[in-house]
């Protein structure tokens, strides 16, 4: 089928209007070499029965996290999704609308994006953000090149404990800013501050560290805000957890100038990988805002004194700026930042903490279960949030591939980012049976 | 406002949420945590039906294709499938996390190599990567395939041209990618004025970006001479598929002799905008430029999918996963609903209403090309100006009449541009209502201007104060 | 619109006048009425030097962004920092309190290619 609605009839009755005999002779001005002489090689189309019957066919060949219990974070965690989220954001007034270049007609897209920013502000402990970024990887990317611009310096240090695709997407960015990159090894799952301290001199602009790392680990947050105060001009950024700082302090409070991370633990599902929403919030400074790329809305009035919203400062982006805009993202993750914002308003105060701290006490229990056992250990046990990285003595690959007959993704295998071991992963979907069975079968490996 | 913020909703102590009893024993965060614990966090304290009520509330404030015609240019605003929606949740295809085993997402790998093979039929490119999350992150993602391809071949290149007419993500998007602009004007009819190309080409340039249709509607028919004078310096040529639905089953960029493009799922494959993402942004290229894109890349192997990551050449990564999967399955759905002849008369029907539209409106307002267009056309607010109307104006008296505005002051070449993309989804009598709207509100301006000055009158609110926000902003409660 | 007597203009659409040894610069009430209500004001470093034809601002309204170019090669002394707080003045009083900077010219024979008050009404009128 297709989706229009002009009978022949009208068609014709249109054709006439235009002043011509076929539909055809609208395209006659595409030159006859490059104009298709057959039909596309695309299927022909079916029914929503037919397509329904392929969906789940294709669906029956996937195994998804229904009939497994998974371990798996590494940037995308599964934390439970209310299901009013998928209720509210379904009315087709929100997903069907564009971009609110209209504001009289868009209130509700541009409030609840407002209500957005307030509470990414508030999470981060920053004085402004933005209305949302493509992903975590690209948000962290563009604060790496927004970083730059204030500090006017090309050379950004990057920390070992980072997301290892994270780091990948800032260099690619920073390929096309000609920025020079300086990557800090680390001997255990945190940096080691003083070799933080000893690598930054006069040309070093930009700091990125990760708050929860990419192993789960907290990095000496107080220590590294020390050095960021020591050098007035370096330009802090925090990739963070959103979820988890309903129970951590806020990068703020480290000194951190902006503060990015993937939203997609606000509310949204683990849809393999996308879409997901980054989030960008930095200093209320004059000099952060004009730099922050992405949309903003802000409040204002009406004609007749009555609050309302609006796109604000748009000469910054590149339907204005063009060439000399901060960033080229038009269409952002608004849809799913508005998934962040009814998810942030149901948790609230009390819920979002105790999802943090859920996942805190369930993943320490496991960890302390799997530490206890022959031939594993946890790395990191000392200091870690809800991830935790598990070496054994045994093979990982085979670890993990007999974990599956039992249904159990047992974690990520870091050989993927060039490291061994196994990260582990608890939020507070997992139960404690469901632990108590992992370190079981884990046990008679 | 019309409807409060939600923390104004707050009542100490009430709540939203149910979770289960914590399970394990509870252990002491402050001497475990300590210095990492936060003082306060001044989220809302809301009921759950306070929050079904007022997210209720602010999507009645809104506007969405299902409300109305929205005839945004270069917007592609048709119609979302509500099949596609109900497609995307099935959980056995959406509960998966990306760093699942491939064996255990064959399905899924299926539909997007599937996706994959229509896409490149659609335009004639031989590999695509469907990573990049947007239109502009396509365009940023092809811009650095254009510049590895130079760094292998040794050559430092510096200059990227785009038309005085390009959506502005194209200049930002060449300087993202380390680029100089060079901008190129339009010839009296509203094309690539060829002279001018020539004039701006040289060894120093490593691509011209381009869409055809351009942002005018029009047709470039001297594309492969466009194309053949940007190869002749060793330069590539890159599509920005915006306008993909002016196309489909006509003409193929590839045979234009095009090297990259993107595409815009979110426009051509009727995935839904989400009041501005998410979206998502495939590039195609030629072979010649397949070793360049993002990694992993999708690939079929002997009896299964994978993903490779094993791409020594490769840009690297642009997201940090696989893209926006989620709009991809909904994108698929479209093509397999519609199929090959169904995208051709997509395209025939949108170009049909866009004509239509043309037709009824060139009389009373100014067409400054007059050349053929497809998709969406610009007329000009100019003639009611010179009432003290301006474009702005008009387009806000629109929306007393609930119809969404066109797209406004877009194209740069054009004073005061009105710039309309019907889609194929709307029937002609929602496009004559469209056209007796603005017929009326032209009337209005001869006969009140004051009427249309002080529009919008019915809105929940009126016009807001653009300046204000901008000079104090606002930007959190 | 006005055009103030007893200035110097340039085509750009900047006026400059003699303050003592300095000279002083700003934008043309036809500029700032071009551009609508002004929200944003960049300025120089104070020392900054400049050639004549460069750009040494920009002004932003809600929806425009345009340059401002020194009509005159000059090392730049003052900059109006008011503006940045009240960029309306430019809107207000383009002449008087919204000047942008003051700077020392490197050659005041530069100045000769300037507009006079009623030349550049001219300009204005052709344009």
């Amino acid at each position: 089928m297709d989706y229009i609605s002009n009978t022949a009839a009208e068609q014709d009755e249109m054709l006439k209007e235009i002043g011509v005999k076929a539909v055809e002779e609208l395209f006659a001005m595409i030159p006859e070499e490059i104009s298709l002489d057959c039909e596309l090689d695309v299927e022909a189309g079916i029914s929503e029965m037919e397509l329904m019957d392929l969906a789940k066919e294709a669906a029956a060949k996937n195994k998804s996290l229904e009939e497994m219990t998974s371990f798996l974070g590494a940037g995308a965690y599964d934390h439970y999704v209310p299901s009013i989220i998928d209720h509210l954001i379904s009315r087709s007034e929100f997903y069907t609308a564009y971009t609110p270049y209209q504001a009289e007609l868009s209130q509700g897209t541009l409030e609840a994006m407002y209500e957005y920013q307030s509470m990414i502000a508030e999470l981060t402990g920053m004085g402004i953000a933005n209305a949302s970024m493509l992903d975590g990887g690209s948000a962290a990317a563009e604060a790496v090149t927004m970083a730059s611009r204030i500090s006017r310096k090309k050379k950004v240090i990057l920390t070992e404990t980072i997301h290892p695709a994270y780091k990948e997407v800032i260099k690619c960015y920073g390929k096309g800013h000609q920025l020079e990159f300086l990557e800090l090894k680390s001997n255990s799952e945190i940096m080691d501050p003083a070799v933080i301290k000893e690598n930054i001199d006069q040309e070093t602009g930009v700091l990125v560290v990760q708050y929860p790392n990419f192993f789960g680990s907290l990095e000496k947050m107080e220590e590294i805000a020390k050095i960021k105060k020591e050098h007035k001009k370096l330009i802090f950024v925090v990739i963070a957890n959103p979820v988890l700082l309903g129970l951590l302090k806020a990068p703020a409070e480290f000194g951190a100038d902006i503060v990015v991370g993937e939203g997609q633990g606000l509310g949204n599902g683990l849809n393999y990988g996308g879409p997901y929403l980054g989030f960008m919030a930095c200093k209320d400074e004059r000099i952060m805002l004009r730099q922050l790329p992405g949309r903003i809305v802000g409040k204002t009035t009406d004609v007749d004194g009555k609050e309302g919203f609006v796109l604000t400062m748009q000469t910054r982006e590149q339907h204005i700026r063009r060439e000399k805009a901060t960033s080229n993202i038009c269409t952002n993750e608004a849809l799913n930042a508005l998934m962040a914002t009814i998810y942030l308003a149901t948790m609230g105060k009390k819920g979002l903490a105790e999802v943090a701290e859920q996942s805190y006490h369930k993943a320490h229990y496991l960890a302390e279960k799997i530490d206890q056992l022959a031939d594993f250990e946890v790395s990191n046990k000392e200091n870690f949030f809800h991830e935790f990285l598990v070496k054994s003595s045994k093979d990982i690959k085979e670890i993990k591939a007999k974990l599956l007959e039992e249904d159990i993704i047992a974690g990520y295998d870091l050989d993927k980012a060039g490291k061994k071991g196994l990260l582990v992963c608890v939020t507070e979907k997992i139960s404690k049976a469901d632990m108590d069975n992992f370190v079981e079968k884990l046990e008679v490996l | 406002m019309e409807e409060k913020l939600i923390k104004d909703y707050s009542s100490p102590g009430r709540t939203a949420y149910s979770l289960p009893e914590l399970d394990v024993e509870k252990r002491d965060l402050n001497s475990e945590l300590g210095g990492y614990l936060r003082e306060d966090l001044d989220l809302p304290e809301v009921s759950e039906v306070d929050v079904v009520r007022h997210y209720t509330a602010l999507s009645e404030l809104n506007y969405g294709v299902d409300s109305g015609i929205y005839p945004l240019g270069s917007c592609t605003m048709k119609y979302n499938p509500k099949r596609n929606e109900k497609l995307a949740r099935i959980p056995g295809l959406s509960y998966l996390h990306p760093y699942q085993d491939e064996d255990q997402v064959q399905g899924s790998l299926e539909i997007l190599y599937d996706l994959k093979l229509d896409l490149a039929e659609i335009s004639e490119m031989d590999e695509i990567t469907l990573q990049p999350a947007s239109g502009a992150h396509g365009e940023f993602t092809s811009l650095m395939i254009v510049r590895r391809y130079f760094e292998a071949r040794d050559e430092n290149r510096k200059n990227v041209i785009v038309p005085d007419s390009a959506h502005g993500t194209n200049p930002a998007t060449a300087k993202m990618a380390g680029y100089n602009v060079i901008e190129i004007a339009s010839n009296q009819r509203g094309m690539v004025d060829l002279a001018a190309l020539k004039e701006a080409v040289d060894e120093n340039t490593a691509a011209l970006m381009l869409t055809n249709p351009n942002t005018l509607g029009i047709f470039e028919e001297d594309i492969l001479k466009i194309t053949e004078i940007v190869h002749e310096v060793g330069a590539l040529v890159y599509y920005d598929g915006a306008n993909m639905n002016a196309i489909m089953g006509y003409a193929k960029p590839g045979d234009m002799d095009f090297d990259l493009m993107h595409f815009n799922l979110h426009k051509t494959f009727s995935t839904p905008h989400g009041g501005g993402g998410p979206g998502s942004g495939p590039v195609g290229v030629k072979d010649f430029l397949a070793p360049y894109l993002p990694k992993p890349l999708l690939k079929k192997g002997k009896d299964k999918y994978y993903w490779d990551y094993e791409r020594e050449n490769s840009i690297t990564k642009v997201h940090s996963f696989y893209g926006n999967y989620g709009v991809m399955l909904r994108a698929w759905a479209y093509i397999k609903t519609v199929g090959g002849s169904g995208l051709k008369k997509t395209t025939e029907n949108a170009v049909l209403n866009a004509n239509y539209l043309k037709a009824r409106l060139r009389e009373e307002f100014e067409l400054p090309y007059a050349e053929e267009s497809l998709h969406e056309f610009v007329l000009s607010g100019s003639r009611q100006k010179e009432k003290g109307v301006s474009t702005l104006h008009i387009a806000k008296r629109l929306l007393d009449y609930d119809q969404y505005a066109p797209t406004i002051y877009f194209p740069l070449v054009v004073k005061e541009a009105i710039m309309i993309e019907p889609t194929e989804t709307e029937n002609i009598a929602t496009l004559n209502r469209f056209v007796e709207t603005l017929l009326k509100i032209s009337r209005e301006i001869k006969e009140d201007p004051e009427l249309v000055k002080n529009a919008p009158h019915n809105t929940s609110v009126r016009r807001l104060d653009e300046t204000q926000a901008a000079r104090n902003p606002d930007l959190r409660w | 619109m006005s055009v103030k007597e007893g200035l110097l203009y340039s085509e750009d659409h900047e006026w400059v006048k003699k303050e003592d040894d300095l000279l002083v610069i700003g934008v043309s009430d036809f500029a700032q009425e071009e551009l609508g209500d002004i929200v944003f004001v960049e300025l120089p470093e104070i020392g900054e030097e400049f050639e004549i034809g460069d750009s040494f601002g920009v002004l932003e309204s809600v929806k425009a962004v345009s340059d401002t170019f020194i009509p005159v090669s000059a090392k730049v002394v003052e900059i109006n920092e008011v503006l940045f707080d009240q960029p309306e003045l430019i809107n207000d009083d383009p002449y008087g309190e919204g000047w942008l900077i003051k700077v020392e010219a490197e050659d005041l024979s530069e100045l000769e290619e300037l507009l006079s008050a009623e030349e550049y009404a001219e300009f204005l009128e052709e344009a």
